[in-house]
Order: structure tokens, then C-alpha cells, then sequence
């Protein structure tokens, strides 16, 4: 276990937030389920972290296994959320779990309008909608493109390989 | 600050009364970021029938139009929907995709050795940034400790990075707002740091320079003199863009008072760099969470106090001064020792011992081919690149390949505040606003 990082709320200050905790590698992961996702943010929101800087998807379709704190179910996706206060430098990382049969979240468009263009990129790789959201549609990928690009079951596709010459023509 | 007509503006009678757009001020700047007209959609379905048009235009009524994503203007390609009124933009909303190579996907597919090759193509004009944060995470995975020389060549590498990365900016930048010669300058001094980097790394651009474990090569002999050559002539050459475009009359009136964003509002929408700074934000990672010996290192943050295009050029061009200073800190502290960590793990052996011994031969065969296990995990490592905060989300399930690389690029964020920044502005204004974010387009798509 490495030490933790300065940058990010103490062990105290996360268990004050009321939902499972975990660190990896010294940061400090928050782990709320969906139905208080929204209301997390909003409250880290009013205790003085002011940024979303990151939003971002994992799909765990072949990773189902990975360590997650008591009371933290896995499910197939997962939305991961960097937090930052600039006021007090520090971070905090938000992983919330989200099914495959439903996946749906709130937006945080209305705490962070930053996030917009995340939450379509998410939308866009793994197909989780994010209800609230002004204008969810593809971002990165051809609006007429079928499937999720980042999902595990999508196949990275091949370029077939040449290995001889074409025959000479003499 | 030039005047804009701001006041009186854009009142049309409708059916429920007048209608206008308000000056900025009038809007709070939380409601300004939540109002849909930050987002623009044009709707889809059937082609137009020529029938159906109206052929009577009418003076009120506004004009969506395209800008890219093959405008010259656009720094790539991006391309902007703005609604128009005349030539006042009232909404507009930036359109991505375009260079989409779906890197983050082949990042999954590609070893960790391999995985620099990947993301120094994302930002091409600050690739360092993105494969330190992309090394710095699989190290903080790994758990290893990179020898000290290898992190101040690190430091080194992204401060001249960082300094050749201002300097295409203040080219095109000049470029963008008429001034040709600006653009020639740029690029003759960028040349001098791209020397530099095609001596080091071998290459002008692409690096793949900083791996995890270290950098990829120790500097060459005569590095010093090379370095000192930036350190004499770039300072110079600075004050002669100081002449050319900082009080010039022309310049000024382009930029001063165009594209303003608040602290609040950049602050809201995620932006990160010198579009926060350029809003008297005093915030820069080096600084305010140091990673690697920036915290050791005398250095100041530009900020600038009214959050609009001269400032952030104001901001650019300082920043490479500071850089400079950091540069010439580096350069002095620079120690002796190992390049990179001297783990049989991570670190291939050297090539001499590949003609002598059998297992080194075998070793490093396994490292270039299969690459090393990575401790299951996951971590998210940011650092301050030219264009603002550069991270990297990795997801390890122990296996040689990442299972998820995320890289949050700075430009991606920092294109949103395009809307709120050209609202109400002019389409000249647009160009020279869209040139002050600085989006790399590689970086934005991805």
C-alpha cells in the first residue's frame, strides 16, 4: 500500500460523506451507488469543489473481479468522475456502478455545465445515458454510427495484412 | 476596450412581445452556462425541398451557418455552427469528431512499451505532456521510482515543450488576427526547440522520448551548449514580439475585450490553463499540486484580469519567459546517474548485453514483444501541459495491456467555453477567439 497523496481528501473528510470509501494508490475513490450519485456531487459542489475536470467511462465486461469496497456491488460499467476544489487542492474521485440492463444516470450538467461534452463522449463509447442532459448525442463517432466503440464486446476491427508482393507482372 | 454594441442589440417583435438579447451582464453567469442555447442542433430528417422554402427573407431573421470544418481558421478541423444576426453570432456550439482515430480504444490494444507511440499522437504540439502523464500513471501502477536524472530530463523536455507549444500558438495566433510576420517568427524560433528534441529523441515530432521507467535515451553529448543557445537567443526574440504585436493598435483592437469569460464561468465549464489564468485564476499544478521537482523550482503564475484574447496572449507569451527561467533552473540542476529505473522488470537491458548474453537476449525480446505485467489497479495522474490540465485514467487488470486509457485532454475541455466566449461577439471576433483557446485538434478528438 503506498502512501497517501497529498492532493486528495483524508481518509476522515471521506467518511464524512456517507458512502463506501476506497483508496487506490493514495487517492481517494468515493463509491456511491445511483440513486446517490447526484446528490454527492451536489453537496461536494457546495462544499467547495468547484471543478469537474474529468468524466469518463470503464467498461468491466472482462474484468468483472476488481476490488471494491464493502457494499459496492460490481455491475458491468463504470462512470468515473475527478473532482477538484481549487480553494483547498484538492481532489477526489467519484466511481459510481452502473448496470448493463439499465444503463442510465443523471446528468451533472446542472452542477458542473462542464461535463457536457464528457457525458456525450461517454454516451458515445459506451452508450450510458445520461437523463437531464441538454443534447445527448454522438460527439466523437459519425451521428449515423451503429454500437459503442469502447465497449469490451466491440471488436477493434483488422486491416487485412499483405505479406507478398502482388505476382510480377514479367 | 473597444466598444461593442452591446446595448440596444438585436430586439425582435414577436408574437409574445419583444424579444433581445440582453447584455452579458445581464445574465447571471451560472444561468448563462445552463441555457440551451449553448446548444445548437440542426435538425435531422429529409432534405429540404426547394418548394417548401421561403424565398422572402426577412431582415430578422437570424442564419445558422458553418464555419469548417475546412476554414483555415480553425486551427484543424473544427468546425463551428453559430447562429447569426447580421454579423453578430448569437449561438454557436463547436462540432468535433473529425480526427476521431479512436486512440483511447487502441491504447487497449497496445502494450505498455508500446503505449507512448499511441498518445504522443493525441496533443502533436505538446506531445511530452501527454506521455508523461501516460508514463507517470503506469509508474504510480507499477509503484516504481524513477531515478532523478531521467525526471529532470523529463522536466526539461515539457518546459521546452511548453515554450515551443507558445510559440507555434503565437504564430498562428498572429496568423489568425493578420499578422504574416508573426506567423514566420513563430515558426523560425520553434525550429530552434524542434532541433533540439529531433537531437535528442531523434525526432521532430512523435517523440515517444518518456516512457514508463524513464526517457527512452540519455541526452546527447553537447546538450548544454544547445540548451544555452535557446537561452540566449529566445529572450530577444521575445521582446521583438513585444514590439511587434503588443502595443501595436491593430493587434490590440482585435483582441482586447473579445471573447471574455469569467472566473466563474471558466471555472464551471472546466477549463483549464490559460483561459482559467486569463481570468486572474492563479492556478497552475506546477504550483499548486507540484509533481515531480516543480516544488523546488523558482517559478511565477501568470495570471492576467479580464479574461480575454490579449490577456491570454499576454499570458502565452509570459509563460514562455517563465519556462525560460525554469529551463535555465533544470539545466543547472541537472545530476548525474541512470536515465531510467534500473528494474529487470520494466527497463529492457542494453543493447551490448543482447550480443553477449542469451537471457538478456530472451529478456528483452519479452519486453518488446510481450511487455510487463502491470499490478491491477487504477489511478488518474494529471500534469500541467501548454494548454492546461493534461491527465491520464488508467485501469490495470494485471495484464501487459491497459485496460482502460483515458486521457483527459485539456483542449477537449477547453473548446467548450467557445459559445460562451463568441456570444454576442462578431465572426472576425470568432477567428481570433477560437485561435486564443488553442485547440489542438488531435487532442480534442482523440
Amino acid at each position: 500500500m503506498s502512501v497517501a497523496e497529498p492532493f486528495y481528501v483524508t481518509e476522515e473528510e471521506a467518511q464524512g460523506f456517507g458512502v463506501p470509501v476506497s483508496f487506490s494508490h493514495g487517492q481517494t475513490v468515493l463509491h456511491p451507488s445511483r440513486a446517490a450519485y447526484h446528490d454527492l456531487v451536489e453537496r461536494l459542489a457546495g462544499d467547495g469543489f468547484n471543478g469537474a475536470v474529468d468524466l469518463s467511462g470503464v467498461d468491466y465486461l472482462a474484468h468483472p473481479g476488481r476490488p471494491l469496497p464493502d457494499g459496492v456491488g460490481p455491475e458491468r460499467f463504470e462512470v468515473v468522475v475527478q473532482l477538484i476544489s481549487y480553494r483547498r487542492r484538492q481532489r477526489v474521485r467519484i466511481r459510481v456502478q452502473v448496470p448493463e440492463s439499465d444503463a442510465v444516470l443523471p446528468t451533472l450538467f446542472d452542477v458542473y455545465p462542464g461535463t457536457e461534452a464528457y457525458e456525450r463522449e461517454v454516451y458515445d463509447m459506451f452508450g450510458i445515458v445520461f437523463t437531464g442532459h441538454p443534447d445527448l448525442t454522438r460527439i466523437l463517432m459519425p451521428e449515423d454510427w451503429e454500437g459503442h466503440p469502447l465497449r469490451k464486446d466491440y471488436s477493434v476491427g483488422r486491416v487485412p495484412v499483405q505479406f507478398k508482393h502482388p505476382p510480377s507482372t514479367r | 476596450m473597444s466598444e461593442r454594441p452591446t446595448d440596444p442589440v438585436l430586439v425582435h417583435e414577436t408574437d409574445e412581445g419583444p424579444q433581445g438579447l440582453l447584455p452579458r451582464t445581464a445574465t447571471e453567469s451560472r444561468e448563462l452556462l445552463r441555457e440551451e442555447g449553448a446548444v445548437l442542433r440542426v435538425p435531422g430528417g429529409p432534405v429540404l425541398d426547394a418548394g417548401d422554402l421561403d424565398i422572402e427573407i426577412t431582415d430578422d431573421e437570424t442564419m445558422i451557418i458553418n464555419m469548417g470544418p475546412q476554414h483555415p481558421s480553425t486551427h484543424g478541423v473544427l468546425r463551428v455552427m453559430m447562429e447569426l444576426d447580421g454579423e453578430t453570432i448569437l449561438r454557436s456550439k463547436p462540432v468535433i469528431g473529425y480526427l476521431h482515430t479512436g486512440m483511447e480504444k487502441t491504447g487497449e490494444e497496445l502494450t505498455y512499451v508500446q503505449g507512448c507511440t499511441n498518445v504522443t499522437r493525441m496533443d502533436y504540439v505538446a506531445p511530452f505532456a501527454t506521455e508523461l502523464a501516460f508514463s507517470l500513471a503506469t509508474e504510480a501502477l507499477l509503484e516504481v521510482q524513477v531515478p532523478p536524472r531521467a525526471t529532470w530530463i523529463r522536466m526539461l523536455m515539457a518546459e521546452l515543450n511548453r515554450i515551443g507549444s507558445h510559440l507555434l500558438w503565437m504564430a498562428t495566433n498572429g496568423m489568425d488576427v493578420g499578422s504574416t510576420s508573426m506567423m514566420i517568427y513563430g515558426f523560425r524560433e520553434r525550429e530552434m526547440i524542434l532541433d533540439f528534441f529531433q537531437k535528442v529523441t531523434g525526432l521532430r515530432m512523435n517523440y515517444n522520448y518518456i516512457r514508463p521507467g524513464g526517457v527512452a535515451a540519455d541526452l546527447p553529448d553537447g546538450w548544454r551548449q544547445d540548451v544555452e543557445e535557446i537561452l540566449h537567443v529566445i529572450p530577444g526574440r521575445l521582446d521583438e514580439y513585444d514590439d511587434l504585436l503588443t502595443g501595436q493598435p491593430i493587434f490590440r483592437e482585435r483582441t482586447q475585450g473579445v471573447g471574455v469569460i469569467t472566473a466563474d464561468e471558466a471555472m464551471a465549464l472546466g477549463a483549464t490553463g490559460p483561459i482559467l489564468r486569463s481570468t486572474g485564476m492563479a492556478w497552475d499544478l506546477r504550483r499548486d499540486m507540484p509533481y515531480m521537482f516543480y516544488g523546488d523550482l523558482e517559478f511565477d503564475v501568470v495570471v492576467g484580469s479580464f479574461g480575454d484574447a490579449f490577456d491570454r496572449y499576454a499570458i502565452r507569451l509570459n509563460e514562455i519567459r517563465e519556462s525560460l527561467r525554469l529551463v535555465r533552473q533544470i539545466s543547472d540542476a541537472m545530476p548525474a546517474g541512470d536515465y531510467r529505473v534500473q528494474d529487470k522488470k520494466v527497463t529492457p537491458p542494453p543493447r551490448r548485453r543482447i550480443d553477449e548474453s542469451m537471457e538478456a537476449l530472451i529478456h528483452h525480446f519479452k519486453i518488446f514483444t510481450e511487455g510487463f505485467k502491470v499490478p491491477e489497479g487504477e489511478v488518474y495522474v494529471a500534469v500541467e501541459g501548454p494548454r492546461g490540465e493534461v491527465g491520464c485514467l488508467m485501469v490495470s487488470d494485471g495484464s501487459p495491456k491497459p485496460y482502460r486509457m483515458h486521457i483527459r485532454d485539456a483542449s477537449f475541455c477547453n473548446l467548450q467555453t467557445l459559445p460562451v466566449m463568441v456570444r454576442g461577439g462578431l465572426v472576425a471576433d470568432a477567428v481570433a477567439i477560437i485561435s486564443s483557446i488553442d485547440p489542438i485538434m488531435g487532442g480534442v478528438d482523440r
